[in-house]
C-alpha cells in the first residue's frame, strides 16, 4: 500500500482495489449485524442503569432515565457499601488468579513444548481431556476436597481451583512451540546460560503475546465465574460481584428484587473488563514482530 | 512478566495459604470460648435483627451470612452438609424442609423448643414437624394468600369483588367484554408456589406418608379442579397466559392492563416496585372461595429457621431460633427490618403491623383483615422432591399455557415425574 502511494499507480491497481470492496459488503453487513447483536444488550444495560425504579418498567426501553446518580448512591449505600467489597474481591480473585494461572501455564506450556521427556504426550493428553471438561462439573468435587483441608469459605478456595487452567497450559504450549524456535534455546545453551535463564530471558519475551491472551481469558473467566464461588463461599463479605448481585435478585418471595441496583451494579462490573481489554490489547500487535529467527 | 514478578506472586500466594490455613483452624478450636453461630439467611436486614440478640447474649454470638434465596440455596446447604461444613442455622422455605431432612441436614430440636408450638397456627406448625414428633425448624414468616385488585378500575368497569371462584371467572369474562384489551389477571406457569397454594386452598395434600412410604397426590381431585378452572380460563382467553415477575408483567400492572392479582400478604412490597404509579389504587380482599361463605386460603412463600446437624452448639442455636421467631422484640424487629409477615400468631396484628402498608393508604385495616384471612390457612403437605415437581410444573404448564390447550395432561405429567423421581431416589411410593 505504501509502495502504491509513492509510485505512479499502475493500471490494474484500481481494479484489484475495487474488487475486494464489492465482495466485502456481505461480510461487513454480517459483522455489523453480529456487533449489533452483541452490543444491544450492553446498550440496554447502559440505558437501564440510568432509570429510577419508577421509570424502569414504565418508560420506553431505550429512553434514558433520570436516576443514574441515585442508583449509584443507593448501590454504594446498600449494606454499608458491601458492593465495593464484592468488586474488590472480584479484582483479587480475577487479578491474582489470572496472574498465577498465567505463570503456571507459561512454565508448563514451555516445558511441554521445548523438552522431550517420557510421558510428555500422556501429560498433554490428560490436559486436553481437562480442556474438554467443563469446569462446572468439577466445582462440587473441588468443594469436597477443599473441605477435607478446611479451606472452604476462604479466599483461597476460589483462588486455588482457578490457578490451574488446562486451556491456559494448552494455549501456552501451542504458542511456545510456534514462537520459541528450538534454535534459540540451543543457542542459549551453547552460550552457557542455564535453563531457567533461557526461559526467563529468551522464551518468556517471545511468549508474551500468547501469555497476555491466557491472562485475559483467565481474568474474564474468573471474573464471570459464578458456580465455583457460589459453592465455595458462605460468607457474603468474601463474595465476588457476580454472587453479590445474585443475592440482590433473590431476596425471598416476600421481598422484591432490587432491579435498579442490580442493573447499575452489572454495568459497573463490566467496566473493569472493558478497561482491561483496552489496556492489554496493544500487546497482541507484538505478535509477529517478536520472533528472533528468520525462517 | 519477569522472573521477579513470578517469584513475588508465588511467595504472596504461599503466604496467603499459610495465613488462611491458620485462620480457619483457629475458628474450629474456638469452641471453648463464647459460642459463635453462623446463620445463612436471605431476609434483608436480618443482621440488624440479630444484632439485638448479640447485645443481650454475649455468650452466644450469631453471625449472619447473607445468601440468595431459592432452590439453589437448598442444594448448596446439602453440599455443605455432605462436607460437614454446613452453617449452624439456615433459613429454609417450608417446602424445602423434607428435602433437607431427607438429606440428613437438619437436627431434631423438639427437646429444645418445647412450648413453642402454641405460638403458631396448627397448619403452620405441622409443616415444621412433617407430621411427626420431631421438630426440624421454627416457622419464621408465612404467606397467606389473598386477592388484590385495582379498586378504581373495578369501579370504572362496574365489577364487583369476587367471593367465589365462579364469580372470579365471571368477573374475568365481564372485563373482557367491556375492555377486550385488558385482563383480570394472568396464569403464571413460572410460579409453582402460587399453583401449590391454590391447590392447598382447594384441599389438596400433594405429599403424605402411608406407613413408611410416600404417597403422591398431585393429580388428585382437588388439584384437578384448580387446574381445570385456570386451564379453561386460559383456553377461552378470559385471562392472560404470560408469566409473572417479568418486565412485561410489571408494566401490565403499572399501566392497568392487568387489574387484579392473586397473591399473598407480601404483595404490597412487590407492587411498590412492580407498579410504582398505582399507589393507593389497590385493595386487598380474601381469596375467592370454592364454597360460598368459607374462609380457606393457601400459602405462597414463607420460611423457617432450622438448626443443622453439623452445628456444635445445637442447644444455643435452637435457643436463638426460638427467640428470633417468638420473642415480641425480635418479631417486631423482623417486621421492621426484614419486612416479613411473621408466622407467630401474636405478632400478626397490632404492634409493628398496626399500620397498613405504605402502598395501601386506602385500606387502614389491612393487617387486621390479613390476620383474619390467615386463620383459614389450609395445611400444606410437602415431600422430599418439591423441586422436581416445581420444575416439571414450569415446563409442562408453560407449554400448555402458551398453546392455551388446558392443563389436564400437564398436571398428569407433573404427577408422574414426581412419582418417578421419588422411586429413582429410592423412596418407597404407595399407589
Amino acid at each position: 500500500m505504501t509502495a502504491a502511494s509513492t509510485a505512479p499507480a499502475p493500471a490494474p491497481a484500481p481494479a484489484t482495489a475495487r474488487a475486494p470492496r464489492r465482495t466485502a459488503l456481505l461480510p461487513t453487513a454480517a459483522l455489523l449485524l453480529g456487533a449489533l447483536y452483541c452490543l444491544l444488550p450492553v446498550a440496554w444495560v447502559v440505558v437501564a442503569s440510568t432509570k429510577s425504579g419508577r421509570e424502569l418498567f414504565s418508560t420506553f426501553t431505550f429512553l434514558p432515565g433520570t436516576g443514574f446518580a441515585e442508583n449509584l448512591a443507593d448501590l454504594s449505600a446498600y449494606r454499608d457499601g458491601v458492593y465495593w467489597q464484592w468488586m474488590a474481591n472480584s479484582a483479587l480473585y480475577a487479578g491474582l488468579g489470572a496472574l498465577l494461572s498465567t505463570a503456571v501455564s507459561a512454565l508448563a506450556g514451555y516445558a511441554l513444548a521445548v523438552y522431550r521427556f517420557r510421558g510428555r504426550e500422556a501429560v498433554f493428553n490428560v490436559l486436553l481431556t481437562g480442556v474438554l471438561m467443563p469446569p462446572v462439573i468439577l466445582a462440587v468435587p473441588q468443594y469436597l476436597l477443599l473441605a477435607e483441608v478446611n479451606l472452604t469459605d476462604t479466599h483461597l478456595s476460589v483462588l486455588l481451583p482457578s490457578v490451574l487452567s488446562p486451556y491456559g497450559v494448552y494455549l501456552a504450549r501451542i504458542y511456545a512451540s510456534a514462537a520459541v524456535p528450538a534454535d534459540v534455546v540451543e543457542a542459549g545453551r551453547t552460550d552457557g546460560s542455564g535453563e531457567w535463564r533461557i526461559f526467563r530471558s529468551l522464551a518468556l519475551p517471545m511468549m508474551l503475546p500468547g501469555l497476555v491472551t491466557v491472562f485475559l481469558f483467565q481474568f474474564v473467566a474468573i471474573w464471570n465465574n459464578f458456580l465455583l464461588p457460589y459453592i465455595m463461599l458462605g460468607d457474603d463479605e468474601k463474595f465476588p460481584v457476580t454472587l453479590g448481585l445474585f443475592t440482590l435478585l433473590q431476596q425471598g418471595s416476600s421481598t422484591p428484587a432490587l432491579y435498579t441496583l442490580v442493573i447499575a451494579g452489572a454495568l459497573l462490573a463490566v467496566l473493569p473488563l472493558i478497561a482491561l481489554f483496552l489496556v492489554v490489547q496493544r500487546f497482541w500487535s507484538l505478535d509477529l514482530l517478536s520472533g528472533a529467527v528468520k525462517s | 512478566m519477569n522472573h521477579r514478578t513470578v517469584a513475588a506472586c508465588t511467595a504472596a500466594a504461599l503466604a496467603a495459604a499459610v495465613l488462611t490455613g491458620c485462620g480457619s483452624s483457629g475458628d474450629d478450636s474456638a469452641a471453648s470460648g463464647p459460642a459463635e453461630l453462623t446463620y445463612w439467611a436471605w431476609a434483608p436486614g436480618m443482621d440488624k435483627v440479630v444484632a439485638l440478640w448479640n447485645e443481650e447474649n454475649p455468650d452466644v454470638k450469631v453471625v449472619v451470612k447473607k445468601q440468595a434465596s431459592g432452590d439453589d440455596l437448598v442444594t448448596k446447604t446439602i453440599t455443605a452438609a455432605k462436607a460437614g461444613e454446613a452453617p449452624d442455622l439456615v433459613q429454609a422455605e417450608y417446602q424445602a424442609l423434607p428435602t433437607l431432612v431427607g438429606n440428613d441436614v437438619l437436627a431434631d430440636i423438639s427437646g429444645e423448643v418445647a412450648g413453642a408450638e402454641k405460638e403458631f397456627a396448627p397448619g403452620v406448625w405441622q409443616q415444621v414437624t412433617l407430621g411427626g414428633d420431631a421438630v426440624y425448624a421454627l416457622p419464621q414468616d408465612s404467606g397467606p394468600m389473598m386477592f388484590y385488585y385495582r379498586h378504581d378500575l373495578f369501579e370504572e368497569y362496574g365489577l364487583t369483588v369476587p367471593t367465589t371462584w365462579e364469580e372470579f371467572a365471571d368477573t374475568a369474562r365481564a372485563l373482557k367484554e367491556k375492555a377486550p384489551e385488558k385482563d383480570l389477571t394472568t396464569f403464571s406457569s413460572n410460579d409453582a408456589g402460587l399453583f401449590a397454594g391454590l391447590a392447598q386452598q382447594a384441599g389438596a395434600r400433594w405429599w403424605t406418608t402411608e406407613g413408611r412410604k410416600w404417597k403422591v397426590a398431585i393429580d388428585d381431585a382437588a388439584t384437578r379442579k384448580v387446574a381445570d378452572f385456570w386451564g379453561s380460563l386460559v383456553r377461552e382467553g378470559a385471562i392472560d397466559n404470560q408469566p409473572m415477575y417479568t418486565p412485561a408483567w410489571n408494566k401490565a400492572l403499572n399501566t392497568g392492563k392487568q387489574i387484579a392479582w392473586v397473591s399473598a400478604v407480601w404483595a404490597p412490597g412487590t407492587l411498590t416496585t412492580a407498579a410504582p404509579d398505582t399507589r393507593g389504587k389497590w385493595a386487598m380482599a380474601p381469596l375467592p372461595q370454592w364454597e360460598k361463605g368459607a374462609n380457606a386460603t393457601g400459602s405462597w412463600g414463607g420460611s423457617t429457621t432450622a438448626v443443622t446437624g453439623d452445628s456444635e452448639h445445637k442447644e444455643a442455636a435452637a435457643r436463638f431460633a426460638t427467640w428470633l421467631n417468638t420473642d415480641p422484640e425480635a418479631l417486631a424487629a423482623l417486621v421492621r427490618e426484614s419486612g416479613v409477615y411473621p408466622a407467630a400468631k401474636a405478632a400478626q396484628s397490632g404492634g409493628a403491623l398496626s399500620r397498613a402498608p405504605e402502598f395501601f393508604p386506602n385500606q387502614p385495616d389491612f393487617y387486621e383483615q390479613a390476620a383474619e384471612i390467615a386463620q383459614g390457612t389450609a395445611p400444606a403437605a410437602w415431600g422430599p422432591n418439591v423441586n422436581v415437581a416445581y420444575s416439571t410444573f414450569k415446563d409442562a404448564f408453560s407449554k400448555a399455557a402458551k398453546n392455551r390447550s388446558g392443563f389436564d395432561s400437564a398436571l398428569r405429567t407433573m404427577h408422574e415425574a414426581t412419582v418417578a423421581d421419588l422411586r429413582k431416589q429410592g423412596f418407597g411410593v404407595a399407589e
